[in-house]
């Protein structure tokens, strides 16, 4: 008897040993926020993006430095201005083991217009779907777009048949109408990772897809993701070495973290710039003590102000080195970048103070700054040092910084741009230039959806023209040249105060390797856990 | 006693009202709740259309009265945020804080109560005095630093102890314990040491206060002149007549363990109650602040109601003027 159950322990341990070559490799880590959904097309928002991104996947992906590379299609190529061919790619199986078809690409395009989407604005880049065959598609646009390939790799794929089956063809919507729809707490992609288990700011876990139809770098099996609100235990779980990465660290702890064994903080420039806006579409400031005239219409002025700015004194103090001082509203990382553009305005208070009183306003004057103290890197402390730098040259500000709820819910259009002096950071959706312009800089058009985010309302109408040549030019050079004509225009105009790229700030334990992204994206096809 | 607690409980649902009444008033200066709900790209009418659709546009009163109404039939809505009945959400959540505030509320009478006898026994002893010195720290730090700090040491330092979380919990029916895993029991340690210190140096000069009190009572000199054992006398006759202060204060403080867990559960993360609500606080997740804030007052009233209880029952003089 005994030597049977020796004999059983042996030949388990053999097959085991022989089931299971490699060892489990867990990834754990951590985000000050939490997935709120697992509705591929319920948030658009980075976070849920970028995490469901290893579950589910568009026609194209990004690559490790943002360029698009194919996804589900294969190839594309554009027939006339208006439509394009896809060529999707054969044999890809969903997690539940459903063949990926035109079907399934024309249904999770319907899928994300329909009530409940917050993915509508992707949805209505496209006019119509077209199946030739299962493989093969041809979508059109309502107009000529040549960056249409830039703002699919968020429209995530999902199957037809697996969401018929479980009654969920429309979004979980946020005015929790459709309650209870089944893929808020499951998924079904075909990506290289599938959700284990879900537990609303809890925990998540993620187990690797071994029929994932790519070769990926990653060696982890299991990824397990807890969101951690505050930072200091965030950091702490990755010092104590119960986590092996967690994001964002605070900038003032990354000297913490090259102090402590094993652990490193890896800092990169994101794709958000900072800036600030100015009211320049009222008659008469909101917040100032100027009556019956708003100094903000005349280019003096902003130019002063922005003049008064030290945006190297921003970054040596306040972002540690790690901020990138900008010119321009977009990123390096966005298409359609204008390095010549970008030098910052220079840092003049001399000048800035010579041109207050050309203005009129030799004295200066009062305004309130409004500011969010909990969305941006430091962003309370960047209106700080912006409040007292002002104050140098007679400006008194006075400085509102809120939580981000608060903040937004006075500024945005729902309240009317209740501002006239702000702090905004912005990463365009579709890492295109035209997406800054046509959000931050057209002159607000609520029935046109345009300038949405142009608070301030800065109006040029030439910019506006440009915008909307941009919009439909199918030549990239031709794009190009007239987007960095547009940003020229604003820059001369002084529209606004660029400040910074802010800082990515990751914080990861030498046991890992990862890829940091510029829109702060964690993709586990590139985490490899180091032997 | 049955009509007494049917009394009380009546009186819980208009503590509740009032709770709730006074929370969707505040409501209004959060924030607004759309901007979390939606991304950058979310065109103004898509904005609107969700504002109008959760009926975000009425006044106050409207809001509270659709609320009360729904929770009476026991429906708290659903989370803006994660798109899930606040119910559920919130039961997921309840085992996590009752037992921490259970594990702590233990540790706050196991330790705050012998010491408090001990340092009135033995007042001028070093230890006593040492003891009572600590005591201060306990009452002045505040609970973040104090869970910061076992963290740094615990956690970081030493490697004892996880610095987040829970652990592995075992589920039975809907309720989730952590007492059953070796890390469910190992992540209770900090938590409920930071929850209750302050409860628990609270009690400890709350008992020897009153325990000095007593001991000074003529009834204490009878006891002993009656040749009394030292033990009777501090414990039958002085510890029991100190225990009706001590008592209103625990019921009071349980509750207090209960709402403020709130810190501690965020500084370890912990994935209670609390932290759900202060999450829903920065995405402005009305449904959930309600429902939390209206159970909170409900845990009030029953733990009043239980205080009250207990009173007749150690108390006997309270007896007979009730049947008298």
């Amino acid at each position: 008897m005994k030597l049977r159950t020796g004999l059983f322990a042996a030949v388990a341990a053999v097959a085991l040993a022989v089931t299971s070559p490699v060892q489990a490799k867990t990834f754990k880590f951590a985000f000050q926020g939490d997935l709120s959904s697992l509705d591929p097309h319920s948030l658009n928002e980075s976070f849920l993006l970028g995490t469901l991104g290893n579950v589910y996947e568009g026609l194209v992906l990004y690559d490790p430095n943002m360029q698009i590379v194919p996804g589900l299609a294969e190839s594309w190529k554009l027939l006339t201005p208006t439509t394009w061919e896809f060529k999707l790619r054969k044999g890809v199986k969903f997690h539940g083991g459903q063949d990926f078809t035109a079907d399934d690409v024309i249904f999770s395009w319907e899928r994300a217009g329909r009530d409940g989407s917050d993915q509508k604005v992707r949805n209505s880049m496209i006019k119509s779907i077209t199946k030739v065959d299962d493989h093969t598609i041809v979508l059109e646009t309502p107009a000529p777009n040549p960056i249409l390939v830039q703002d699919l790799p968020y429209l995530f794929i999902m199957d037809k048949e697996w969401s018929e089956e479980h009654g969920t063809t429309s979004s979980t919507s946020a005015a929790g109408d459709n309650a209870g729809n089944y893929a808020n707490l499951h998924a079904n992609g075909t990506g290289p990772f599938k959700i284990k288990s879900h537990e609303a700011d809890i925990k998540s876990v993620l187990v690797r897809n071994e029929d994932y139809w790519k070769d990926i770098p990653t060696n982890v099996s299991e990824v397990i993701f807890t969101p951690i609100k505050e930072a200091p235990t965030r950091v702490a779980a990755l010092i104590s070495g119960e986590l092996d990465m967690v994001y964002p660290v605070p900038v003032q702890d990354w000297e913490r973290l090259d102090n402590a064994e094993g652990v490193k903080a890896l800092t990169g420039p994101e794709a958000r710039t900072i800036f600030i806006g100015f009211d320049q579409g009222r008659d008469e400031l909101l917040y100032s003590n100027i009556k019956g005239k708003n100094p903000f219409k005349d280019q003096k002025v902003r130019a002063a102000f922005v003049h008064a700015i030290n945006l190297d004194a921003i970054k040596e103090k306040i972002m540690r080195g790690a901020a990138t001082p900008t010119g321009l509203l977009a990123a390096p990382q966005v298409n359609g970048f204008a390095e010549a553009l970008n030098t910052p305005y220079a840092y003049d208070p001399e000048k800035s103070k010579a041109l207050l009183a050309e203005a009129g306003y030799p004295d200066g004057f009062e305004v309130t700054l409004d500011c969010p103290n909990n969305r941006y890197v430091n962003d309370e402390k960047i209106c700080q040092a912006v409040t007292s730098m002002l104050a140098k040259v007679g400006v008194k500000v006075d400085l509102l910084a809120q939580p981000k709820s608060k903040y937004f819910g006075k500024v945005l259009a729902t309240s009317g741009y209740d501002t006239s002096f702000y702090l905004l950071g912005w990463t365009p959706g579709s890492m295109d230039a035209e997406n800054v312009l046509s959000s931050l800089i057209v002159c607000q058009n609520a029935d046109a959806k345009k300038g949405l985010f142009n608070l301030g309302n800065y109006c040029n109408p030439k910019v506006d023209e440009l915008t909307a040549a941009i919009g439909s030019e199918t030549d990239q050079e031709k794009r190009n040249a007239m987007i960095a004509e547009a940003f020229k225009i604003v820059k001369d105009d002084v529209g606004y105060m660029p400040i910074h790229q802010q800082p990515l700030s990751w914080g990861v334990s030498d046991r890992v390797t990862v890829n940091q992204r510029a829109d702060n994206a964690l993709d586990y096809r590139y985490v490899v856990i180091n032997e | 006693m049955i009509s007494f607690i049917f009394k009380r409980l009546l009186q819980s649902v208009v503590v509740m009202l009032t709770v709730a009444l006074i929370a969707f008033s505040m409501f209004r200066f959060i924030g607004d709740p759309i901007n979390n709900m939606v991304g950058q790209d979310t065109s103004q009418a898509d904005r609107a259309a969700l504002t109008e659709q959760l009926g975000l546009n009425d006044p106050f009163i409207v809001q509270f009265g659709r609320f009360a109404l729904n929770a009476a039939e026991g429906n708290f809505g659903i989370s803006y945020k994660y798109r899930q009945p606040v119910s559920s959400l919130i039961l997921e959540r309840l085992s996590a804080t009752l037992e921490l505030s259970f594990v702590a509320a233990v540790l706050t009478l196991v330790v705050g109560i012998p010491l408090g006898v001990y340092t009135a026994l033995k007042g001028k002893g070093l230890i006593s005095k040492g003891i009572m010195t600590l005591s201060l720290i306990g009452v002045s730090l505040p609970t973040f630093l104090i869970g910061i700090l076992l963290i740094l040491l615990f956690g970081v330092v030493l490697r004892w102890l996880p610095t987040f979380g829970r652990g592995d919990v075992i589920a039975i029916g809907w309720w989730t314990t952590g007492f059953l895993t070796v890390s469910g029991i190992k992540s209770l340690i900090l938590p409920s040491i930071t929850l209750a210190l302050f409860q628990m140096t609270l009690i400890m000069r709350l008992v020897r206060a009153e325990m000095l009190e007593v001991l000074r009572t003529d009834f204490i000199k009878f006891a002993r002149a009656r040749g009394l054992p030292d033990r009777s006398v501090h414990f039958k006759h002085a510890l029991k007549n100190t225990l009706v202060p001590v008592i209103t204060i625990t019921g009071l403080q349980l509750g207090a363990l209960i709402a403020f867990a709130i810190i501690t559960e965020s500084v370890f993360q912990w994935p209670g109650m609390g932290l759900l609500f202060i999450q829903a606080i920065s995405d402005v997740d009305i449904p959930i602040m309600a429902a939390y804030l209206v159970l909170i007052a409900f845990f009030f009233v029953v733990i009043n109601m239980v205080v009250d209880i207990l009173y007749y029952m150690v108390d006997p003089r309270l007896r007979a003027d009730s049947t008298a």
